[in-house]
């Protein structure tokens, strides 16, 4: 798989749907997280990491893992951002590159609907992997 | 088209706001920035008094092209004209092209009093465009065709 | 057929270098309608002009066209030329052939052959021209001030000043509005109240000035110069003109449960009150949801202790009209409700407060008499937390907030956060911030003597929780620079919440046909150029109700406005532009298109009696008041049936332009 800057950022903003320059840096994102201190990148790093194209450096870090999907930093940004769906693209990208990701399309495509958080699809393919 | 008379010149109709795009286009006299003469230009107060039937009128008559340059978006003197000039003009055009008329017949530009240079780059490459598509034959009437 | 008259200027060689004029006026002599067509070395001088004058007068001209430079520099000399020649101004057409034309050519017979017709289509419009007459109207020499807080009231006193009238329209009882509330000002620290109150009193003191209080503007008709207003002055149950103002029923009232609004509600006040000891009008009022008089019929103890007799309980509502030549927007602004950012726990602790609240906790006039207390328990906080852009710079689909910066908060927090580190030495004071804005003469230098000389903790980052722990509030957030997150056990915590224009601008926004943005703030007739006039002529904005403002700017603001006030109500007649929109009643079908694309409301519907060819009946038709209408022609192209047409720039005008231009 192609490991080009430009391709994992573009496929992490893809997959995310967030825009990571309506950040205004403001760190709520942080400032909300109950998993902070596990955490090697913080929420708000993952915003601006991916803007700057750092996503190798997420992808390696088991920050990825950490996430809880509680989605307290979706919920209370103020511009938007919603930097947890950033956390699920990088893993998901992760686990792509990993070749993890035994679940076909048409598996996932039962548990998708509009309603249905990106976290929690990943995390329940992480749960059935085991 | 173009192609079968050498000495065709295009007409070329010019609606310009009062208060930004006709003072832009008197900056662009004052700054020495040619243009081809085949523009002329018609002072209307606001982009919005643009009726489109003045634009039908235009091709009825002969015209080759129409461009429509009001005050940039905010910053209208009655400040809301040129979002109806846009939102009628945008519906206008769709007809037009539809009619046949190419889409790249009629333009519009936000040209404010400060931009001469825009004003005349803008008509510069309108010109251009227009050379390259040749003669206006739709919709003319030709009973007004001079012969 | 009309008969017009050419005049060819060489404008020196700007003109004539690049336009053969001769040929210019030979041609035009053969354009049907036109009976006379010269050329002359400088139209404009006052040769030139005698040459125009004289002309008109030898050849019995109805119209003239000026082929010379642009009409933004010389139309109103040849409209003022034609005029003393006898002839209507606006049967003068000018082509533009110098900036539009010899200026940008280079060829000759080019620039030749474009004046012509540049010319041609200035005498196709001017046979179709109409002699106009600008209409005068009357001023009311009047202002209306709606709003009387520190930008209404200093827009009052500057207008009063020039030895105009003013009514201020205020719908609370007491005049002084937010300003009144705050207990010092920065960035100089004055007490807020020692340099209002007098600014009050002087309104009060004025003669000029009229103060309605406790009142609100019900209906708003007219125009620029002719307003007419219904104002409904509330039921006080006081009479105004007995009461002393002396407080001797405040005691006796058995009514205690009406919440205060002046302290933020933090404390309770009689049903009988008057705001605050500085009130002006010092009068008292009765508010009819509390008194146990007007609920039931049995009490009137206020009445009894009152020896001014001046208690009326069955005082009503009272209609006023008054005419008004300008209005003043003044309507100011309130702090959001913060509690829907449930991350902060404002609606269920007592000790998160909003810091118009900490205003009032501080103030000596307060629910604590200027003893820092934090609510819950009446204790000394000895930990604080602040937290700025609460509600503000939001993304507009989140409905967290506002989009905009409220510009105030980060002025005020530095100044709370400083007044309490030099009360309460032993009080440890955080500020959370996202940017610390502090752009205005001396407010930076005030922030930084908030860090550097009175100890105040900046933590860059924003708080993510506050939940209560104990009788701890438990702050948690995060430190952007030391790239942690941090938790603050606080006594109180301080939210900078968004400011928001006042409930009541919407619906005066509507009744004045004010244009207002989508957050509810008025908008300016120009941002930069125009930026105290709304852009319906005869309405001004002061103060917040036209965006975010302290009070210096706030006070600037007010004084910008009076002086175009001013500059209105000294004219003893408007000269209104003749190029207005006008409605054919035959042709009109009632249809409102052209009320509603109309930026400036000039366009009522009447029904009258139209008369024409088979017709004779009562209609639904459009009116276009000339005084108020500004000429854009947004309404001619709406309208459905033809009836719009804007004088000066007809249909026939332009249609006939674009014929001449084409052919």
């Amino acid at each position: 798989m192609e490991n080009s800057v430009k391709f994992l950022t573009e496929t992490v903003l893809r997959i995310s749907g967030v825009d990571p320059r309506k950040c205004m840096k403001c760190g709520k994102c942080s400032g909300t997280c109950p998993n902070y201190d596990a955490m090697e990148y913080h929420p708000h790093q993952f915003v601006s990491m991916v803007e700057k194209g750092q996503i190798e450096k997420l992808m390696n870090s088991d920050s990825i893992y950490l996430c809880l999907g509680c989605m307290a930093c979706v919920e209370r940004c103020p511009r938007n951002v919603a930097p947890g769906k950033l956390v699920g693209a990088v893993a998901q990208l992760k686990l792509r590159q990993q070749d993890m990701n035994r679940k076909g399309g048409n598996d996932v495509a039962a548990f998708a609907d509009e309603i249905v958080p990106q976290q929690l699809l990943m995390a329940a393919m992480r749960k059935y992997r085991k | 088209m173009s192609v079968n008379n050498p000495n065709w010149k295009p007409k070329i109709v010019a609606f310009c706001c009062n208060w930004c795009s006709y003072a832009g286009a008197d900056l662009a006299g004052s700054g020495r920035m040619n243009y081809p003469a085949d523009v002329k230009i018609i002072r209307v107060p606001c982009s919005c008094r643009v009726n489109p039937l003045f634009i039908l009128r235009a091709f009825e008559r002969g015209a080759d092209g129409v461009i429509i340059c009001g005050c940039h978006p905010g910053d209208c003197h009655y400040t809301s004209g040129n979002y109806y000039a846009r939102r009628r003009l945008t519906m206008l055009f769709s007809l037009l092209d539809y009619l046949g008329i190419e889409r790249d017949r009629t333009r519009v530009e936000w040209v404010s009093a400060a931009e001469g240079a825009k004003f005349a780059k803008t008509m510069n490459e309108f010109v251009e465009t227009i050379y390259s598509l040749g003669e206006n034959r739709k919709l003319s009437d030709i009973r007004c065709k001079k012969s | 057929m009309q008969k017009i008259g050419v005049f060819v200027c060489w404008c020196g060689s700007n003109i004539a270098g690049t336009v053969d004029v001769e040929a210019v006026a030979e041609a035009m002599k053969t354009v049907p309608g036109v009976v006379f067509s010269t050329h002359y070395q400088y139209m404009c001088s006052a040769a030139g002009q005698k040459l125009i004058a004289d002309a008109i007068h030898e050849h019995h001209l109805d119209g003239i066209v000026v082929a010379s430079c642009s009409p933004r520099m010389h139309e109103n000399t040849f409209r003022k030329t034609a005029e003393a020649a006898g002839l209507n101004p606006y049967m003068v057409e000018i082509a533009n052939i110098r900036e539009q034309c010899s200026w940008i050519h280079k060829d000759k017979e080019e620039g030749t052959a474009k004046a012509i017709v540049l010319a041609k289509a200035a005498v196709a419009k001017l046979l179709h021209n109409k002699p106009l007459t600008a209409g005068t109207s009357a001023v009311t020499k009047r202002c209306l001030v709606i709003g009387g807080g520190i930008a209404g009231i200093q827009t009052a006193l500057d207008v009063a000043d020039a030895g105009y009238e003013v009514d201020i329209v205020e719908q609370r009882p007491t005049i002084g509005g937010r300003m009144a509330q705050l207990d010092k000002t920065f960035p100089t620290l004055d007490c807020s109240a020692c340099i209002l109150t007098p600014k009050m009193v002087e309104a009060a003191q004025n003669e000029k000035i009229n103060i309605i209080s406790y009142a609100k503007v019900e209906k708003v008709d007219g125009f620029v110069g002719n307003f007419r207003a219904t104002i409904r002055k509330k039921a006080r149950c006081v009479d105004e003109t007995k009461c002393t103002g002396c407080s001797l029923y405040m005691n006796k009232c058995p009514s205690k449960k009406g919440k205060d609004e002046f302290n933020m509600e933090m404390n309770n006040r009689p049903a009988i009150y008057i705001p605050f000891a500085q009130a002006i009008p010092n009068v008292a009022v009765i508010d009819p949801e509390q008194c146990v008089k007007l609920k039931t019929g049995k009490c009137g103890l206020c009445q009894k202790v009152c020896t001014a007799g001046a208690i009326d309980y069955t005082q009503q509502d009272e209609l006023m009209e008054r005419e008004y030549g300008a209005i003043v927007v003044a309507t100011g602004f309130k702090p959001i409700d913060p509690s829907p950012l449930n991350e902060y726990g404002y609606a269920e602790n007592a000790d998160v407060i909003t810091s118009l609240e900490l205003e009032r906790l501080m103030n000596a006039a307060g629910p604590t008499k200027g003893t820092l207390l934090r609510p819950s328990d009446l204790k000394h906080p000895h930990e604080i937390v602040f937290i700025q852009c609460v509600g503000s710079r939001c993304d507009e689909n989140t409905k967290r907030g506002k989009p905009y910066c409220s510009k105030i908060c980060c002025m005020y927090t530095a100044k709370h956060a400083m007044l309490i580190r030099d009360k309460y030495p032993d009080t440890k004071v955080h500020v959370f911030y996202i940017d610390v804005r502090t752009p205005g003469k001396n407010f930076d230098e005030f922030y930084r003597r908030a860090v550097e000389q009175y100890g105040v903790d900046y933590i860059k980052g924003m708080v993510g929780k506050v939940a209560r722990e104990g009788d701890k509030l438990m702050v948690r957030g995060s430190d952007l620079i030391s790239n942690q997150q941090v938790e603050i056990a606080a006594d109180l915590v301080v939210l900078a919440t968004a400011i928001e224009p006042d409930p009541s601008a919407r619906s005066i926004g509507t009744m004045l046909t004010a244009s207002m943005d989508t957050n509810d703030f008025f908008t300016e007739a120009h941002a930069k150029l125009r930026p105290v006039e709304s852009p319906t002529a005869g309405i001004f904005l002061s103060g917040v109700a036209q965006g975010p403002k302290d009070v210096p700017e706030t006070v600037a603001q007010a004084s910008a406005a009076a002086a175009k006030v001013i500059g209105l109500l000294a004219k003893d007649h408007l000269v209104t532009n003749p190029c207005v929109a006008g409605s054919d009643e035959l042709l009109c079908n009632g249809c409102s298109q052209c009320e509603k694309v109309c930026p400036y409301g000039a366009i009522t519907y009447v029904d009258k009696e139209v008369r024409g060819p088979g017709v004779r009946e009562v209609r639904r038709v459009a009116q276009v008041n000339p005084a108020v209408c500004q000429g854009c022609g947004a309404c001619t192209v709406t309208c459905p049936s033809g009836a719009m047409d804007l004088k000066g720039f007809t249909n026939q005008q332009i249609m006939a332009e674009v014929d001449a231009i084409c052919l």
